[in-house]
């Protein structure tokens, strides 16, 4: 009966780190993946489709090149993003009225308002008015617009939670204000931004998935186009999911590791 | 070392008075400074600290006057060390680190030499085993003993202490007073604010009592406790002495 129990609950160890032992958690791992194919399975007989993936074959060097734009895209928005993220922070804390407005406001309409329209606008703006034409680069810029203020955010409240009396410490050190960020204000909150900026990155990836409306040639993209010829909507979007797990699990991960690295030492 | 003020004040705003105008001008090797809570003992230390800014009067410590300017503040903050109550030591650095980097960064020291002189005052201060722990992993009293070691490393011509003690535990209490009383057998000069009565009493040579924003009394340590002259000093010994054993 204990061991059972020990199978399906996380032991308590006597007040110590609560641990998951691994034969625990591969039984409750199979049990889960079992339980979402069981779901699937029955759901794909009761509208009776049968999957057949064999047509992904194919397609391979399509679907490969459409991952490969969706991670070129998520990266330079990475990147553009970042950029565009520091400096609407720094300005929204800047003393001249007109740039802590100017980065307030477009912070503010960037997340009250559905990345879809902004995507349809921006590519009037961005594609039409400013005449770029390559769609893979207004792509890159109306997301690094859309997700530059997500990161602006993230860094102004890990600025705010900075305290005040390692300031104070610094100064009392003797270090300049260029010592001051150096070794004491940017170490600080990189350890403090880098697990959230890793999950922006996940979020990026994801996102890119809209820019499909405006027909750049990315992932999802490219599998609609597929999935238009050959009608497989189910095999297509499944398989495309699985394409977007890969790229966002390990990213994930990676943000739950840095997130636990940095809690210990604070 | 001789400090002197002339006139010095701090308000925030026309209502909020921290500290009165006031002078003040003696030799101080060890000076304690007494007083009630929110009297202006911090705020006080700081201005002769450097890290704020009087908002009248002068201010002179080895009789150089103190300038208002962050370049000149700068240099002077350098010529003195600084033990904050709490959180005074960088986070994300070890206690090495503490220590190593404001030595190497600040006062020009190789970085071998900026770690071997890191490692001895560690291991003299019984840091030793704690050299790679971030403070987040050093008890209050190691913490407290590290920022000391960090405001001591540069040889200081004075060393300022704000309530180093207050967010202790008894018995840290004491190994951090302790050290503060090596120093002084060593010839450091210091001034500290604190609440241990004991300790201003019989380890620092001179006393200044401070209340609601006024210099009350100031004199020889002995003397200032034994016959408090002002009826705010003697009320405030007196509560003090109520819960003695």
């Amino acid at each position: 009966m204990k061991h059972l129990k020990q199978l399906f609950w996380i032991s308590d160890n006597n007040g110590q780190h609560k641990k998951i032992s691994r034969p625990a958690a591969l039984f409750n791992l199979l049990l889960v993946a079992a339980l979402w194919v069981a779901l699937f399975w029955f759901s794909l007989r009761t509208i009776q489709i049968r999957l057949d993936f064999t047509f992904l074959g194919e397609f391979r060097i399509r679907i490969w090149n459409g991952f490969l734009a969706t991670l070129g895209l998520s990266l330079f928005s990475l990147i553009f993003s970042l950029l565009i993220g520091i400096l609407s922070a720094a300005g929204q804390s800047s003393s001249v009225l007109f740039i802590r407005f100017f980065c307030s406001v477009y912070v503010k309409f960037i997340r009250g308002t559905p990345l879809i329209m902004q995507i349809y606008l921006f590519f009037y703006i961005v594609g039409t008015a400013w005449g770029v034409s390559n769609r893979f680069i207004a792509g890159v810029l109306i997301l690094s617009i859309f997700e530059g203020a997500y990161i602006a955010e993230i860094i102004r409240g890990s600025l705010l939670s900075l305290e005040e009396s390692q300031l104070e410490a610094a100064r009392a050190v003797g270090f300049s204000r260029r010592q001051t960020w150096r070794f004491v204000i940017l170490p600080q909150m990189i350890t403090r931004t880098l697990p959230a900026l890793t999950g922006q990155f996940a979020s990026i990836i994801k996102d890119s998935s809209l820019l499909s409306i405006i027909a750049v040639i990315e992932l999802t993209q490219t599998m609609r186009e597929i999935s238009a010829v050959n009608f497989r909507l189910f095999e297509c979007y499944l398989f495309l999911g699985i394409l977007y797990l890969c790229l966002t699990l390990p990213v994930s991960l990676i943000s739950e590791r840095l997130e636990r690295r940095f809690q210990y030492e604070n | 070392m001789k400090i002197k003020f002339q006139n010095l004040s701090k308000q925030y705003e026309p209502e909020h008075v921290i500290l009165n105008p006031m002078d003040f001008e003696d030799e101080v090797h060890t000076l304690a400074v007494i007083g009630p809570s929110g009297g202006g003992k911090s705020t006080l230390l700081r201005i002769i600290g450097g890290l704020i800014a009087p908002t009248t009067g002068k201010l002179w410590v080895d009789s150089d006057e103190i300038r208002q300017n962050e370049a000149s503040l700068q240099q002077y903050r350098k010529t003195i060390g600084f033990v904050f109550q709490q959180g005074g030591l960088f986070r994300h650095m070890s206690a090495l680190d503490n220590i190593a980097v404001p030595l190497e960064q600040v006062h020009g020291y190789s970085r071998t030499k900026s770690r071997s002189r890191a490692l001895e005052l560690l291991e003299r201060f019984g840091l030793k085993e704690d050299a790679g722990k971030k403070p987040a992993a050093l008890s209050g009293g190691q913490q407290q003993r590290v920022a000391i070691a960090r405001a001591v490393a540069a040889q200081p011509k004075l060393l300022l202490l704000d309530e180093p003690t207050s967010a202790l535990d008894p018995e840290y209490t004491t190994e951090v007073l302790n050290v503060i009383r090596e120093l002084k057998e060593e010839g450091m000069r210091f001034i500290i604010v604190t609440h241990e009565m004991g300790f201003a009493r019989h380890a620092c040579d001179k006393a200044a009592f401070l209340c609601e924003g006024s210099l009350l009394e100031y004199g020889e340590s002995a003397q200032l406790f034994a016959h408090p002259e002002t009826e705010q000093l003697q009320r405030f010994l007196g509560k003090l002495l109520e819960w003695n054993v």
